[in-house]
């Protein structure tokens, strides 16, 4: 699962082409999506960053629950971080994005700072919906982030409705509606996604599998683990949520498919979380530690970024080294 | 500060804008230290040592052994209930989300192992689903015993209960009934819950007739409760009080035994004022009450248990010895359980009553994410109720029905007198 550059690449500094993981389709043709990304040393970096950043912050509040400084559920995505990152360099600040509980990073990308986050989890003022949601119910009305939902599945016809505002006003944005892979089994998805199928409305469904609803994997909950294909007429694709080049190019795609009216679009990025379903959960009554620990030394997706930097020049080297330690001191 | 300036279209994930790196250290460090000073003022008084662990009521219930006890907190009470209920009754099964490896509170442990996965399994995650499949369980003649992980999460289950559930035996004049379904879900408050892990939804099934609520308030209670809901022939909604699931202790009869549902208990007789609560707050009354009796108040504790069809005769019985009721749950003040039994009860005992009914309930605000004490009904805010109805005696000017039938059969110029001395006290303020 390594990518690495292919050897004739063209080996300078403004444009490196990464070639992306076999996807699988439902209702697509393959062909339609790019099978290979355009990026060049800053946006690796950016991106490099931007996820170890996530990664830091996911592990300070980690910390600041344990220490009870934080109250309420804590619901990490430390493992997920391309699909966040992914997203948000798919589309723009112009876009919506609603999603569930698991929803740093996702507040990161939408003007969120440590301080801002940490002081929500500690219900502070400062916090970004003022302390009154805590860690479940991050939101940014100026970037169009409606949060941070609690009960599983409820913000799936919430984002349907999104939109068909944007619909209605004849706007060229698009709504991002992530659910998770236990949310796939809700009434709620289903129905709206068929009035989004009715309508040709302008969302994206976001599937983040990360293999296990709490402690329930996803082949005992589900008669039908093609997540992607569930919702009849909506077209889908499972993309490999760890690649954050596959990520940005499929929303790319995606929120380009919706724009030209042909309705909306089921994505499944398949995904893994290291914590727990929540700091109340160990994680580890329903997968073992060899199974977590394989998979970051094979799925991580800042190491898909890093293996892709190991064959740039050095000093591309050298800086993401350099940006990775102060990083990492936090 | 910078990004609200700025209007981008492109995120730059927050970090680019935001302090140093080792600034914002310092600062979460500077934040632990002020929370920790903070938390001093809002975590209260420490909670009064009581012991709060019971003795099976021999009034209720005679047990054949009743030497044979075990300590059990009400996760394992329950767990042995649910062991009893699939070992005793055939068609009986266990499933909810989660349940198969023990649960979420470790309620349902071993039972997987012991019963198979035909009667103990996982649903997938889906509240509506798993009501609706009792329904058809519990109309073809079975017992599904189910589990609503969360309080908070019944309500995609509630169109199920209030249309299906509630409405069965009625519209099929008794021919199908789905009697046999017990729902279990955790409830209430926990410390730390926040807007959806704290709820308790008892009051929007107190509107639905056809439907019963069961809350016990430890683990004997948990136990007898549950099994009297699982072999009644009405459907139970049984909301287990999670803050209790490991803090209440007990030493609990291993045998089977049953305690009567629709039936409340008094726990305490006193003479000055009635209190009734259930669950978790039963403990806030018992400390309240020793609060009262440091004043000479004495409390009569009344355990509703069954919180639909609620057990009026006894709360009338009490209140009209004491003449003052006071009610209490966690769940908001408007149209709460509170509510209606107050109704209800100025209805039966007005000429009884000495003060108004009072109600120590939660705000009529979503469950906080901060500051719990401050919305939970405690200890604090049962006393002040209390002392306030037991003042309201005093303030109370003399009642004018006594002396009303006494002054018609005086002579006139009394009754002037009486009437003006009336009037001034009548205008007297309180």
């Amino acid at each position: 699962l390594k990518q690495v550059v292919a050897k004739h690449a063209v080996r300078s500094l403004s444009s490196i082409t990464v070639p992306l993981p076999d996807i699988s389709v439902y209702r697509f043709e393959k062909n339609l999506f790019p099978q290979k990304a355009e990026t060049n040393r800053e946006e690796m970096l950016k991106y490099f960053k931007a996820m170890t950043f996530q990664r830091r912050i996911e592990i300070a509040c980690d910390e600041i629950y344990k220490m009870k400084q934080a109250r309420g559920f804590c619901h990490l995505m430390d493992g997920q971080e391309a699909v966040a990152v992914g997203i948000e360099a798919g589309i723009t600040l112009q876009d919506y994005i609603i999603t569930a509980y698991r929803c740093h990073g996702f507040m990161l990308g939408r003007g969120g700072t440590p301080e801002k986050i940490l002081g929500e989890m500690m219900g502070k003022l400062n916090g970004v919906s003022k302390g009154k949601g805590g860690s479940m119910h991050m939101t940014s009305q100026k970037n169009r982030f409606f949060g941070g939902n609690g009960i599983v599945g409820a913000q799936i016809p919430i984002g349907t409705g999104l939109a068909y505002g944007i619909k209605y006003e004849e706007k060229k944005e698009v709504c991002v509606t992530l659910y998770g892979d236990g949310a796939a089994n809700q009434g709620q998805l289903f129905e709206a996604a068929n009035m989004a199928m009715l309508w040709k409305l302008p969302v994206i469904y976001v599937c983040e599998n990360n293999g296990f609803a709490m402690g329930t994997s996803v082949a005992r909950a589900s008669a039908n683990t093609n997540l992607y294909a569930r919702l009849d007429l909506i077209p889908g694709a499972r993309i490999n949520g760890q690649h954050i080049y596959a990520v940005r190019e499929a929303i790319k795609f995606a929120k380009e498919w919706c724009l030209s009216g042909k309705g909306p679009v089921c994505l499944e990025l398949l995904t893994y979380r290291y914590h727990g379903h929540s700091m109340s959960d160990s994680g580890l009554t329903y997968r073992t530690r060899e199974d977590i620990q394989k998979v970051r030394k094979e799925r991580d997706p800042i190491m898909t970024v890093s293996y892709t930097h190991l064959t740039l020049p050095t000093k591309a080297q050298v800086q993401i080294s350099v940006v990775a330690e102060p990083l990492k001191k936090k | 500060m910078c990004i609200r300036d700025r209007v981008s279209t492109q995120s730059t994930w927050g970090f680019q804008e935001s302090k140093d790196m080792m600034k914002v250290f310092q600062l979460s460090t500077r934040i632990t230290r002020f929370t920790l000073l903070a938390r001093v003022f809002s975590a209260g008084p420490p909670p009064l040592k009581m012991d709060f662990s019971e003795k099976v009521n021999t009034k209720e219930v005679t047990l054949k052994n009743p030497d044979k006890l075990k300590k059990m907190n009400i996760c394992q009470a329950v767990n042995n209930a649910m062991d009893i209920a699939l070992a005793t009754i055939p068609k009986s099964y266990v499933f909810g989300e989660d349940v198969k490896f023990g649960g979420v509170f470790r309620c349902t442990v071993g039972l997987n192992e012991k019963y198979g996965t035909d009667r103990v399994f996982n649903t997938p995650l889906s509240e509506q689903g798993i009501l609706g499949f009792s329904v058809g369980l519990a109309a073809a003649g079975c017992t599904p015993i189910c589990e609503i992980q969360f309080g908070d999460y019944i309500f995609p289950a509630f169109d199920q209960f209030h249309n299906e559930v509630a409405k069965y035996r009625y519209r099929s004049a008794g021919l199908y009934n789905v009697g046999g379904i017990t729902c279990r879900c955790s409830y209430g408050a926990v410390g730390h819950g926040g807007h959806y892990h704290s709820q308790a939804p008892e009051a929007h099934f107190m509107h639905t007739a056809g439907l019963t609520v069961v809350i016990p308030r430890s683990p004997i209670q948990a136990k007898g409760l549950l099994l009297g809901s699982i072999r009644s022939p009405d459907p139970i909604i049984f909301f287990e009080p999670k803050i209790l699931y490991r803090m209440a202790e007990d030493m609990v009869p291993e045998e089977d035994y049953t305690l009567p549902i629709g039936k409340a208990e008094v726990l305490q007789e006193g003479k000055d004022i009635t209190m009734i609560g259930y669950g978790a707050s039963i403990r806030q009354l018992m400390m309240a009450s020793k609060m009262a009796e440091e004043k000479g108040i004495k409390c009569e504790i009344i355990d509703l248990r069954t919180i639909i069809p609620y057990d009026i005769e006894t709360i009338e019985k009490s209140v009209k010895k004491t003449g003052r009721l006071l009610i209490t749950h966690e769940g908001p003040v408007t149209s709460g359980a509170g509510a209606e039994i107050a109704a209800k009860i100025q209805e039966r005992c007005f000429l009884s009553l000495k003060a108004p009914i009072a109600r120590v309930c939660g705000f009529d605000t979503p469950f906080p994410f901060v500051y719990e004490p401050f919305y939970l009904p405690n200890r604090f805010k049962i006393f002040e109720s209390t002392l306030k109805l037991m003042e309201f005696q005093l303030k109370q000017y003399i009642s004018i029905q006594s002396v009303s039938y006494t002054h018609l059969t005086l002579p006139t110029k009394a009754q002037v007198q009486i009437s003006v001395v009336a009037v001034s006290l009548k205008k007297k303020p309180t």
